[in-house]
């Protein structure tokens, strides 16, 4: 423990995107000695990707837009496995976040009144996305970043947590204590003792080959909770947005915002069909327009027309151009056309969309204001996480908080389009609250085991010892090959089950890489076999909970039970680790106040 | 089409280190950070590169190939010749780390001497009201990824690690103007910048508008009118009874450092790199040779006069030296020579700005000059 440094705070937050951030901010504001420990240099962080906007009912745009119009588009989205409460926090407080941070800052787009403007998106009824062209989630991280550091909290970045550290003495109660972690730049080690730990770690998308998802979406904060005694749920719920790049091989996986769409893009195949009038389901038939003429009058006159299935909800778009490019109907290199240069001016293209004309112009040389962009379905987002209080975003280890990616319920089956952003604002500042609030309530402060610090000391420098083990990154690249064939898009039975025999044989592997070349000091070799570990805990998790659900649903699909079955509706699947091994169980869903559920049966 | 890339790419610390070479099987559509990224899992996995989104978007993976501040995830391979060889090394401006990854932390503490956006009064409800036309002048500026290139440009503090405590750079000079430009901001920043931030160093030579991966245009649409502003705040006639520019909506703030220290932690120093017991047991520590040094070597002060060209050789096929490197020989001696004169002053700025400024603001900034040029002569 020679070179372990040791840190005091009430609450460490780990992760500097916008959850991460908010729940810092909220916690300082309460009065808690607050840190932020992040993988990536601050400002880096994986909402700096996000591109549409952010779902909020301002009723800008469409007075008639409210929060349980909100709650509702949120619920049916997710299959309405989503956790009604959640849903509901997010839908009636999401304005305000939005406005909070127009007050630190913010630059969003305007409506002629000067209001801020609202943009249609996927499963929305109304246009309801606060955007700024198409990098509102850089906007929405460098306000948060610049009101963080405005408020002197203090920052640790380029620094892992490795371990959450639960409390040694007797009488603990299994509450969290503080976290371990190292610095990247020095491969030295530091110990943060406090009584609450917000993980903000984003999602597990690396685990998958062709994913819109950097490296940090390691899914170190699904796999630490569950390490530390907390509880996963609906795991089996991996979004793939249905358009990501897929020419040139650098960008494969990169993604195009669904604005292309909200902003009148349209998807072809081969032969120039729209196809997506095919593909609309029975759940959305009532609202989805049937034909060109009505689709396309939708954008002017939302009342009078149902909008066009391109804005269907992401899960269906995504099967729809899966089967289109199964059905050899796809574009040269495998994906399918979207084509928004025949269908809006190139000066309106270019102030829309700046963003996506520079990506495509810069790193695939396609003019979209002259040509179609070629795309396919890419891994973009884990509906499961760890299982939290809806109120307080606490899990069941006390102490311990996810929010944002990292937490599960507020999607369901399938997230919206912009309600992320929406949940990385409304349930950050909630858990930075409920954590300094837990906080101050103690009576006395949890106890870091020095046993415990050592043997997580020992585990990061495991790696170290094995001189003659296999390079962490062919073990990488074959966890996520055998993820994107076997538990991808769809998937079945049989397949699942071989996914759980390679991660199996995978894990063998890893626990012998080995790390190569000199030095603890920034070395990705060992960041990458520290990183190995949560990224086959998520992946089994995944897996497992994928072969258990047999039925299609949102982000879940079934080759061999492609029907929705209401019985798995009233479900969800929850994960708890002992002793190595994972238990899955089935628990009901909370059940939605009347009030609420009468807001589905007036055909809203 | 498949080939063999020859790359070059930096390789040490702190302590020194030297060029390794290499032959990385690449493909067609593929950018540097591909290249990089399979030198690392196949050959050298310990190479240290920063990187995130490899879209472009985060401004994580900067460093300069061929001698040219660029972001590796947006150079494409195909805009060099094949049997061209790519030499990558880390940004010069900052201390090295470890191989690609430099300590920017410079920037987070410029960062947090900027006096934040203080609007008027609460935005509860969304009472907040801007038009488009005011909010697209500093949602230019918000584009900006921090991925520092500009810094790493700058002619004022490359090679000039002693401007460093008094300048913030082009990145924070567009922040400044951002806020400037906001219709609903209530603070008056500007003699803060032309003071303690020193905005007065730039001679708008736009080499950082030239690597913005962004395109922001750093100097044109932030810089210079940023610089007119602060004229106007200072050169204010009065005794023409004209009162350009002056504005009673917004308090003056400063000076730099105000919000006290720096919240970004660093790690504790380890006097030695921390090896592990096995491992480092057989690390040599190349030192590097003068003439392969790529970047500040660690000492603070710098005395160099006119900054060396970028060390990375240029290769046969792109222009001699870049726009950078030609850019900074003209103007690294006449910093040198004007040294403070020019922060005080600020002659470039104004002289300059009379040509390419709008005609409104331009005749602003012309009143300045005049009262400069009084002033001047008074002080003669």
């Amino acid at each position: 423990m020679a070179d372990t440094e040791t840190h005091d705070y009430d609450v460490v937050v780990v992760g500097a995107g916008g959850s991460g951030l908010r729940a810092a901010i909220a916690a300082h504001e309460a009065g808690a000695r607050t840190a932020i420990v992040c993988k990536s240099l601050l400002g880096k962080a994986h909402t700096v990707m996000a591109e549409g906007g952010i779902a909020a009912a301002m009723a800008n745009v469409w007075p008639e837009d409210n929060w349980q119009v909100h709650f509702r588009d949120t619920m049916r989205g997710g299959k309405m496995l989503n956790n009604w409460r959640m849903a509901q926090l997010h839908a009636q407080e999401a304005p305000e976040r939005v406005w909070e941070l127009e007050e630190w800052g913010a630059l969003f787009d305007r409506t002629p009144e000067g209001k801020i403007s609202q943009r249609d998106f996927g499963g929305h009824r109304y246009a309801r996305l606060a955007h700024v062209g198409d990098r509102t989630g850089l906007e929405m991280i460098r306000t948060l970043q610049q009101r963080a550091v405005d408020l002197g909290i203090d920052v640790f970045m380029e620094c892992t947590i490795t371990r959450l550290l639960k409390d040694g003495s007797a009488g603990g109660n299994g509450r969290v204590a503080g976290a371990f972690a190292y610095w990247r730049e020095t491969g030295t080690f530091l110990t943060f003792r406090a009584p609450a730990v917000v993980l903000a770690t984003g999602g597990i998308g690396k685990s998958f080959t062709v994913t819109s998802n950097s490296w940090e979406y390691t899914g170190d904060g699904h796999a630490m909770a569950l390490w530390a005694g907390a509880s996963l749920i609906n795991m089996e719920f991996v979004q793939f947005h249905p358009t990501g790049m897929v020419w040139p091989p650098s960008v494969k996986g990169i993604l195009i915002t669904e604005s292309v769409r909200g902003e009148g893009g349209v998807l072809r195949n081969s032969e120039g069909k729209r196809f997506m009038f095919d593909y609309i389901p029975e759940f959305f038939k009532a609202e989805t327009a049937d034909n060109e003429a009505e689709a396309d009058a939708w954008y002017a006159d939302h009342k009078n027309n149902r909008r066009p299935p391109e804005l269907l909800p992401r899960d269906e778009v995504a099967r729809a151009i899966n089967s289109e490019i199964k059905a050899g109907r796809g574009s040269p290199h495998g994906g399918v056309f979207l084509d928004i240069a025949t269908r809006r001016t190139p000066e309106d293209i270019q102030r829309r969309l700046p963003s996506m004309y520079h990506q495509f112009k810069e790193l695939g040389d396609v003019d979209i204001t002259k040509e179609p962009m070629e795309v396919a379905p890419t891994c973009h987002y884990v509906m499961g996480g760890v299982e939290v209080d809806a109120d307080t975003q606490a899990s069941v280890v006390p102490g311990l908080y996810a929010v944002g990616e990292v937490s599960g319920g507020m999607h369901g089956s399938n997230r919206l389009g912009g309600n992320s952003l929406g949940d990385l604002l409304v349930f950050g500042k909630r858990a930075g609250e409920h954590a300094a609030e837990y906080v101050a309530g103690l009576s006395a402060r949890p106890a870091v085991a020095a046993a415990d610090v050592d043997a997580a000391e020992q585990e990061a420098l495991e790696p170290f010892g094995r001189p003659s083990g296999e390079n962490p990154y062919a073990v990488m690249k074959d966890l996520q090959e055998h993820m994107q064939s076997l538990v991808g898009i769809i998937r079945r039975g049989d397949e699942l089950e071989q996914a759980l025999k390679e991660i199996d044989r995978l894990k063998e592997r890893a626990a012998h890489a080995s790390v190569q070349g000199s030095g603890r000091n920034y070395n990705p070799g060992w960041h990458t076999a520290l990183d190995l570990r949560s990224m086959l805990t998520v992946s089994e998790c995944i897996a497992k909970s994928a072969l258990e659900r047999t039925e299609s649903r949102g982000g879940h699909t079934r080759d061999d039970y492609p029907a929705t079955d209401p019985e798995w509706g009233k479900v969800n699947l929850v994960l708890t680790e002992r002793r190595g091994a994972l238990k899955l169980e089935r628990k009901p869903l909370p059940q939605m106040p009347d009030e609420l559920k009468e807001l589905f049966e007036e055909g809203h | 089409m498949t080939y063999d890339l020859n790359l070059r790419v930096w390789r040490g610390d702190a302590d020194g280190g030297d060029f390794a070479s290499f032959r990385v099987p690449v493909e067609e559509g593929e950018v540097v950070l591909d290249a990089i990224h399979r030198l690392q899992a196949e050959q050298a996995p310990d190479l240290a590169v920063r990187w995130n989104c490899k879209a472009g978007k985060c401004g994580s993976c900067s460093a300069e190939i061929n001698g040219k501040p660029r972001l590796m995830c947006m150079t494409r391979l195909s805009s060099f010749d094949p049997t061209e060889t790519i030499t990558v090394t880390p940004m010069r401006t900052f201390p090295v780390i470890r191989d690609l990854v430099t300590d920017v932390s410079f920037n987070f503490e410029k960062a947090r001497e900027v006096p934040a956006f203080a609007p008027a009064g609460s935005n509860a409800g969304g009472q907040f009201r801007m038009q488009q036309v005011d909010v697209e002048r500093g949602q230019e500026f918000r584009k900006c990824i921090e991925c520092f290139l500009c810094q790493n440009t700058c002619h004022v503090i490359r090679d000039h690690e002693e401007n460093k405590p008094a300048f913030a750079g082009p990145r924070f000079f567009i922040r400044y103007a951002e806020l400037d430009m906001h219709p609903l901001d209530t603070l008056d920043r500007r003699e803060m910048a032309q003071e303690h931030e020193g905005l007065g160093y730039c001679n708008i030579t736009k080499c950082c508008t030239e690597v913005c991966p962004e395109s922001i245009k750093i100097t044109d649409n932030g810089i210079i009118p940023l610089k007119e502003r602060v004229v106007d705040t200072k050169y204010d006639p009065v005794f023409l009874g004209l009162k350009i520019g002056r504005r009673k909506d917004r308090r003056k703030v400063g000076p730099a450092g105000g919000n006290g220290p720096s919240p970004i932690k660093r790690p504790a120093r380890a006097t030695t790199p921390v090896g592990v017991a096995a491992a480092t047991a057989v690390a040599s520590t190349p030192t590097r040779s003068e003439s392969d040094s790529p970047a500040p070597t660690g000492s603070p002060a710098t005395t160099r006069i006119v900054p060396a060209p970028t060390a990375a050789p240029q290769s046969s096929g792109s222009s001699g030296g870049g726009p950078t490197a030609a850019a900074m020989s003209a103007a690294g001696s006449a910093v040198s020579a004007a040294g403070s004169a020019v922060s005080k002053v600020g002659t470039a700025a104004t002289s300059d700005t009379a040509k390419t400024a709008l005609p409104a603001v331009g005749a602003a900034a012309g009143v300045g000059f005049l009262a400069w040029a009084i002033r001047k002569s008074r002080r003669r």
